[in-house]
């Protein structure tokens, strides 16, 4: 065991998977020698050397088409999109040529890539930086989804997606690279793609989240204690395929339920679950299922960031919506 | 005061030529080494890719094909590029690119399923080494420097080729690979068939540019203009560029001027923007044609050989249509099955609507 914030159990990931097959490889803009924008993949080129861990030209779309390239022929790409804002560069060869590779090949190609983007608020970074765009992944055949809200939960999903035979968007939120450490086991390990985590127990209100608003929902939580209301926070970790067992089993027992996402409340993944507790879970229900995210507007001038940001307040007020519902 | 001469490039190159309209040896220097035998395979190689063509369209016609992008005109550009790769090297095609494909090693019936709308037909075999062809205009040009990429990385000597159209290359994508493949110095040919439209647009509107070839200057890697409707040309090219990426030389970008003496596509009227004169001018650089004259003065090609290759070759289609119909039907739930290595629930909750 070690004690790693989430940013060195990412990189940790990639220097286990590394070392265990030589397919593997790293690369992206400014990836290399400095080892990242965040120094994500600091020190992987020093060990691995240049061959596997690499630079690349300014080009998204180079950069995932190349990978596409080298899935075919066997290797295992992990490709880093240095901010979420520039996906779109890449949208094509991401979601449409990894994505259905397998499919438009009946099998005989598939794209076993990690595409790695640093995305989420709170840090004021510069426009289209910080943008939550994993509602377009998961409206994408093809692709898995991950947001990992911890270091434990980044290395060992890192790990999976990169043994992963399909694709995978792997999005790293800003505001919890450096957060916190927390023990993190120095071999590899995996935590399996698509189950979803009970991060706290209760019997009041479910209350679901992703990346950073499993920690807000989860300082919400703490507060609602204080006035004896017990809520139960799942922390999804994949958004596709989403775990919808967990979250029935937990509205099962708590009756209510409120999503929490940061993207705005027309993106994101909130609607998706709605619909899916709608299928599944409606006669458990006692009030409707609520939303707190982000206002349907463009992601907030860094000087509005604050207020812009879904935060405890606002997850406690709809908590009490639901109970008084 | 004297202005600048914000001038970089302005000599037009002069498309590389081996054979006549005539079927001369214009060119010795640049003869490919190809033997009887082979010179013989490559005529009946173009002959029956223009019956295919032919019978294609009317297949079309009949319902019996779906999208089909006609490629009579283009035989030495794409029979000749292919010829002269070897069978590991790698093809990243367009979307009109199918007899290259078909050459390197798919079955007939799959490139028929291809255009009818069945996943079968991009179910490649083993050891063809071809990718399905791309709809995308320039997504295949990234493909092909990834797979060049990983043939570096290993130390293969194999080259990649990828091909689009004199459209596609005022992508981004197209600029982009060919960057990335002078960056790393990557094993790939970058094929531009440059015959004078993109749909209805004419050349002179994708670019300003003196040529495609010049387009090699900006991502430093070689670029040549061949005329792309002299077979012995295009296969001159190719080995060439090919023996450059086998030798760590690093890519090449071939345009090859053609023509395309039908539509490009089965709902394109070509009347609406092309003239009479233009396509009368073009057919008298058939490839065929100015091939045949080559053949037959060397005593190698006659034209009972032509009308024997047709027969063969319509044959071939009939069976292979049948074959393509014959193949079993697709399902949905087959479709969800293809979709990832495992199903995952969500998946399997969704077929059982469908079973």
């Amino acid at each position: 065991m070690a004690q790693m914030n989430m940013k060195e159990a990412i990189r940790d990931a990639m220097r286990v998977e590394l070392k265990n097959d030589p397919n593997v490889l790293v690369f992206g803009e400014d990836v290399g020698k400095v080892g990242g924008v965040f120094r994500a993949t600091e020190g992987l080129q020093g060990e691995f050397g240049e061959d596997r861990v690499f630079d690349t030209p300014l080009a998204e779309s180079a950069i995932a088409g190349m990978a596409v390239g080298m899935g075919i022929q066997g290797f295992r790409p992990v490709a880093e999109i240095q901010f979420v804002g520039f996906i779109y560069e890449a949208l094509d060869q991401m979601f449409i040529q990894a994505a259905r590779m397998r499919y438009r090949s009946g099998g005989r190609y598939n794209s076993p890539i990690v595409f790695r983007t640093p995305f989420g608020g709170g840090v004021k970074a510069a426009e289209l930086h910080t943008d939550s765009l994993e509602g377009l992944a998961i409206q994408t055949p093809g692709i898995k989804v991950i947001v990992p809200s911890n270091p434990y939960d980044a290395k060992g999903l890192l790990v999976s997606a990169i043994r992963d035979n399909d694709p995978v968007f792997f999005m790293e939120h800003l505001n919890l690279y450096h957060a916190f450490r927390q023990d993190v086991p120095e071999e590899a390990y995996t935590v399996p793609i698509g189950k979803a985590n009970v991060v706290r127990e209760g019997s009041d209100v479910t209350i679901i989240a992703y990346g950073m608003m499993v920690h807000t929902a989860v300082k919400a939580a703490e507060e609602l204690e204080k006035s004896g209301v017990k809520a139960e926070v799942i922390d999804l970790r994949t958004l596709l395929p989403l775990d919808i067992d967990t979250i029935v089993a937990s509205i099962q027992k708590t009756n209510r339920a409120i999503v929490v996402q940061e993207a705005q409340k027309t993106s994101g993944a909130a609607a998706e679950i709605i619909a899916q507790i709608n299928e599944k879970a409606i006669l458990h229900l006692e009030a409707p299922v609520l939303r707190v995210a982000g206002p349907d507007t463009v992601y907030p001038f860094a000087q509005v960031e604050d207020a812009w940001l879904p935060n405890p307040a606002r997850v406690i007020a709809a908590v009490n919506k639901v109970l008084e519902f | 005061m004297s202005k600048l001469p914000y001038e970089v490039q302005t000599e037009p190159v002069l498309p590389l030529s081996v054979l006549s309209p005539e079927g001369e040896i214009v060119n010795p220097d640049l003869m490919p080494a190809l033997t009887d035998d082979q010179l013989k395979e490559i005529m009946y190689r173009m002959v029956f890719t223009r019956t295919w063509d032919e019978r294609a369209v009317n297949l079309g016609r009949q319902g019996r094909l779906g999208f089909y992008a006609p490629v009579s005109g283009q035989e030495a550009s794409m029979v000749g590029s292919e010829y002269a790769l070897n069978k590991d090297d790698f093809v990243c095609p367009g979307y009109r690119d199918m007899p290259q494909i078909v050459w390197h090693g798919l079955p007939l019936y799959q490139a028929f399923l291809y255009s009818r709308g069945h996943q079968h037909g991009g179910q490649i075999p083993e050891g063809v080494n071809v990718l399905m062809p791309q709809i995308i205009i320039g997504a295949q040009i990234l493909h092909a420097t990834g797979v060049a990429m990983a043939f570096k990385k290993r130390n293969e000597k194999r080259v990649a080729i990828t091909y689009t159209g004199d459209g596609g290359s005022s992508e981004g994508d197209f600029y982009e690979g060919l960057n990335f493949a002078g960056v790393f110095k990557l094993p790939v040919i970058y094929c531009v068939q440059n015959n004078g439209y993109a749909i209805t647009t004419p050349f002179e509107k994708q670019t300003a540019a003196l040529s495609i070839a010049h387009k090699a200057v900006a991502a430093g890697i070689k670029g040549v203009q061949v005329d792309g409707m002299d077979v012995l040309a295009v296969i001159k090219a190719v080995s060439d560029a090919a023996e450059r990426g086998r030798n760590g030389e690093g890519a090449t970008l071939i345009e090859l001027l053609t023509y395309r003496f039908r539509p490009h596509s089965m709902a394109d009227d070509t009347s609406k923007y092309r003239t009479k004169e233009e396509e009368a001018e073009w057919s008298l650089k058939d490839p065929l044609t100015r091939f045949a004259k080559f053949l037959e003065k060397k005593g190698l090609w006659s034209d009972e050989d032509t009308a024997r290759v047709k027969e063969e070759a319509k044959a071939a289609v009939n069976e292979n249509i049948k074959k393509a119909e014959a193949t079993e039907k697709m399902t949905v739930s087959g479709l969800i099955d293809s979709m990832f290595e495992s199903t995952p629930q969500y998946l399997e909750e969704q077929k059982a609507d469908f079973q």
